[in-house]
């Protein structure tokens, strides 16, 4: 709970900086003041307490997602130093927008009550429209944001219409009496529930960017500012598959057999489509975005095996992809600047030019295709498990094949810098962009190796 | 604690090397090869009087999912082992003089691959094993592609997503193995013990069977393998023949045979017809090749195809047959694309029937060519020859006609390896102002060691049939 309240506080503090003249100041309170937060909300560990009526609840699992979210939110703000170095004059608003995204975050990991998780998804949503648009002067990140927003209030009324329905069957729009309205009523559910259940549902796989839904990524994830696609694709992913997780292991699993249906059907189609479109990718982003679909298609085992409790899994799972997501984004950002491209192209023979930032390209696409030694391995293993113990026989074979799938385009990346003839674009990185990559790349290579403390934290 | 040195030795080195630059790398490589060569020395001396337990090793990795770390040793392990950490200096050696671009990440890799074939053989947990099997596969194809020759990208993604398919094929296995047992738990000597699994192993069987069968290969799963080995660096071809390949057949008879025995018995008719066809099959295509290092290629896809025959004849004979050949075909198809390299290097040629006459102008260099060419023909007395005889009296033991047909591969391999080196060494120079210098001194101690062991295990098979006796009749037992 407190570290929703710093949070605010932190974002408020940039939009004063701005009228008190401390721009200078911004940046270094921002990364203080996060790592503070990170302690503190570590403190609270095993506290498991409801604030406001039970309107937020905090636990284990707010807190570990709130500690990862944290963390990548001060990776980003560690690159944004150089990425918004140019133009500087807006860094206040973008800040302070980037630091609400986060206390958006927080929220949908710590809701006990529907209208709070709603409000957590706005807070999250809105702020992202903004950051998507940011590139005032570009068409592409116009585009991006316009698209987004549209799309994005739609899957929010559809949210919206699900939680109403919900709140008029049940009564109540908190988590513990709605599972105690589907037990109670076993057998005589009304028929609005599932309705409102499966509108909710709908809303959140558009939030994951899951297949039928994901349409918007590809295209927003290319427009965004890439500093800003990074953030999308590692936080805002990661806090709508927590929020997601949540509600179905909270109330939705006693009466799943109606909705394990669509949300089957919904996982082998983000696999497919995630994992086969971004074959045909050349742009980097759109890559990463279908790249992005398909990790949503592995962690959507995990929703569909939410009865067995797997936040472990998921957890996992989510900071691996993160870690892997933010160190390729570390090599990318600063590629792109001087490339002038965001094509695939731009990293052609970057082995010659740089071979450490290509040893270094080459481990995250490792990771994210979920080889050994690195975490998205275990995590793969994890889910797989999680998924066969939940009898998903034939989707785990399908998600099996779908990451051999993967490694093709994974590896379009790793043969444009090692097989290609050296383009003339100079490789130059800064302090900043090495810093996040090499924490990144060696958490990913620790967790990987190191497992136990990861897996075993709820 | 002595598996975890055999395996920090190579792994320090592969890191070492990496602040290594030109000259040093190399010789550094040397120097730990033979250093890891020396201590398996010394951890052969101490399985004979100790046995497995000071290699054992097994530490809980993770509690949920419970995972643990097992490493450990037994005979057949300790041979592959012994294999790998002898032809690795052999390997290092021969790119003496060579230009290797970027050489200290060369040999990295190479360190690090030997890492990851010595934690696949001495790996006695599932999880583990499968994390050394993937780890092998990626020095090797970064080997491949980046110091690889032409069509390298393609080629060598096709090698990398071939040999995945099979790897995640049977990561769903073990993944399957892991939730029917009742302990969770992937060690080998609980999957070999209980005869837990009583689910379908009709279709366990082949998550497993094709996985290894795509890396051995055994036809039609070997696609990838003549492309591979034609483009990859002479060195890279060695540790792919020479090694990698028999981490398939080994992983037959560790893993497939024990964990689904029952759908070994079902398949078995058809997998061992599929073995011996391919035997031929690929015979037939070797002699019909001109392509020097495409012909060793094939003739590599047919001599394990006698391999994986003589495993899944499911005797004595074939086993221990197999473990010897497997030993010798390391050694032998290290040495024969060792002098395909020598030849191509000196004459940019790699058409058998564009050289000629080498013979005259490099009389040592034919002599020991010749040598491993009879070892790999299976000549009586040398190294060939004795698993080969006991390959096809194992065949023999499970089908007679079988046996017939897979003994052509002695009259075949004869037919295209001899017509070989008849076309490319002896006769007259087909090309114009050939000039070969004769052996230099590296490719003389390797082309030397490899004809000595030749004939040294040609003649004294004894000890690699004691060492892997026990563990193969645990078994055949089973």
């Amino acid at each position: 709970m407190n570290t929703i309240i710093y949070t605010s506080v932190l974002g408020f503090f940039c939009m004063l900086a701005e009228i008190l003249n401390l721009r200078k100041l911004i940046v270094p309170v921002l990364v203080l003041g996060l790592a503070v937060i990170f302690g503190l909300n570590l403190n609270d560990w095993n506290l498991n307490q409801s604030y406001y009526n039970n309107m937020l609840h905090v636990d284990n699992f707010s807190v570990a997602f709130g500690g990862l979210a944290i963390f990548v939110t001060l990776m980003v703000f560690i690159l944004s130093t150089d990425f918004y170095g140019s133009n500087n004059y807006h860094i206040s608003d973008y800040m302070s927008i980037l630091t609400f995204i986060l206390v958006g975050a927080l929220m949908m990991f710590s809701f006990s009550n529907l209208t709070m998780m709603f409000l957590g998804i706005e807070t999250l949503s809105i702020a992202m429209y903004v950051m998507a648009g940011s590139k005032r002067f570009d068409i592409r990140s116009n585009e991006a944001g316009f698209k987004y927003f549209l799309m994005g209030s739609f899957a929010s009324c559809f949210l919206l219409f699900g939680i109403a329905l919900i709140y008029g069957t049940t009564g109540s729009f908190d988590l513990g009496k709605i599972a105690e309205y589907t037990i109670q009523n076993q057998g005589n559910i009304s028929p609005l529930f599932y309705t409102g259940m499966v509108l909710m549902v709908f809303a959140m796989l558009f939030k994951v960017s899951a297949a039928p839904f994901h349409f918007w990524a590809p295209d927003v994830y290319e427009g965004a500012p890439a500093l800003i696609t990074a953030y999308m694709s590692t936080l805002v992913k990661i806090a709508a598959f927590a929020a997601f997780y949540k509600i179905m292991s909270a109330t939705f699993f006693y009466t799943s057999e109606k909705v394990e249906l669509v949300l089957m059907a919904a996982t082998i189609l983000t696999l497919l489509v995630g994992n086969l479109i971004a074959l045909a990718q050349s742009n980097f982003k759109r890559l990463l975005a279908y790249s992005g679909i398909s990790h949503a298609g592995y962690m959507m085992l995990v929703i569909l095996s939410a009865k067995n409790q797997p936040a472990g899994a998921l957890f996992y799972y989510s900071l691996a992809y993160s870690l892997s997501t933010l160190a390729a984004f570390a090599i990318a950002i600063p590629m792109f600047k001087s490339a002038g491209t965001e094509d695939i192209s731009a990293f052609n023979g970057l082995s010659k030019k740089n071979p450490l930032a290509a040893a270094a390209m080459s481990m995250a696409m490792l990771g994210l295709a979920g080889i050994p030694p690195f975490a998205g391995f275990l995590g793969k293993y994890y889910i797989f498990t999680e998924a066969l113990q939940s009898e998903y026989f034939y989707t785990t074979l399908l998600a099996i094949c779908c990451s051999m799938v993967g490694v093709y385009y994974y590896f379009k990346v790793i043969i444009a810098m090692y097989g290609k003839p050296a383009n003339e674009v100079k490789y130059e990185s800064t302090f900043n962009f090495n810093l996040v990559l090499w924490v990144c790349l060696g958490l990913s290579l620790l967790i990987g190796l190191n497992p136990a403390p990861i897996l075993n934290i709820f | 604690m002595l598996s975890l040195t055999l395996l920090s030795i190579p792994l320090i080195a592969s890191l070492l090397l990496l602040f290594t630059r030109g000259g040093l790398s190399r010789n550094l490589a040397l120097v730990f090869t033979l250093l890891q060569l020396g201590f398996t020395v010394y951890a052969y001396q101490v399985f004979k009087t100790e046995g497995a337990a000071p290699f054992d090793l097994l530490r809980n990795w993770s509690a949920k999912p419970f995972l643990n770390v097992h490493f450990s040793m037994d005979g057949m392990s300790l041979l592959m082992v012994i294999l790998t950490n002898l032809l690795l200096p052999l390997i290092v050696l021969s790119g003496y003089n060579r230009e290797t671009e970027r050489p200290h990440l060369f040999y990295s890799l190479m360190l690090f691959m030997q890492f990851a074939l010595n934690g696949v053989f001495m790996a006695f947990d599932g999880f583990v094993y499968y994390i050394f099997w993937e780890l092998a596969l990626i020095p090797i194809y970064f080997i491949s592609f980046v110091w690889g020759g032409e069509n390298r990208a393609q080629i060598t993604l096709k090698f990398f997503i071939y040999t995945l398919v099979g790897s995640l094929l049977m990561l769903f296995g073990f993944l399957f193995l892991y939730n029917g047992s009742p302990a969770h738990s992937l060690d080998w000597a609980s999957m070999v013990l209980n005869k837990s699994c009583s689910c379908n192993q009709t279709w366990l069987f082949w998550l497993f069977f094709v996985a290894f069968a795509i890396k051995i290969p055994i036809i039609p799963f070997h696609t990838w393998q003549p492309d591979t080995y034609k483009t990859a660096p002479t060195q890279g071809t060695m540790l792919l023949s020479g090694i990698m390949l028999k981490m398939g057949t080994y992983s037959l008879i560790r893993w497939l045979l024990p964990i689904v025995p029952n759908g070994v018995m079902e398949w078995q008719p058809l997998v061992i017809t599929l073995c011996v066809v391919g035997v031929v099959y690929a015979s037939i295509i070797a002699i019909m090749q001109r392509d020097l290092k495409k012909l060793l290629a094939y003739s590599s896809i047919a001599h394990v195809g006698l391999i994986s025959a003589g495993i899944f004849a499911l005797n004595l004979s074939g086993l221990q047959g197999s473990l010897v050949q497997m030993f010798a075909h390391g050694i032998n198809v290290v040495g024969l694309f060792f002098c395909a390299d020598i030849i191509f290097n000196r004459t940019c040629n790699g058409n058998v029937e564009g050289i000629g006459g080498i013979r005259l102008l490099a009389p040592q260099f034919s002599t020991w060519f010749m040598v491993v060419v009879l070892g790999s023909v299976a000549l009586p007395l040398t190294n060939g020859f004795v698993g080969e005889f006991m390959l096809l009296y194992g065949v023999y033991e499970y089908h007679t006609w079988l046996s017939v047909v897979a003994g052509l591969t002695i009259i075949l391999g004869a037919v295209y390896m001899l017509r070989m080196y008849q076309k490319v060494v002896l006769g007259k120079a087909v090309m114009e102002n050939l000039v070969f210098p004769d052996l230099m001194w590296n490719e003389k101690v390797v082309l030397i060691t490899i004809g000595i062991l030749i004939f040294v295990t040609g003649l004294f098979p004894a000890p690699i049939i004691e060492l892997t006796e026990p563990v193969l009749k645990t078994i055949i037992n089973k």
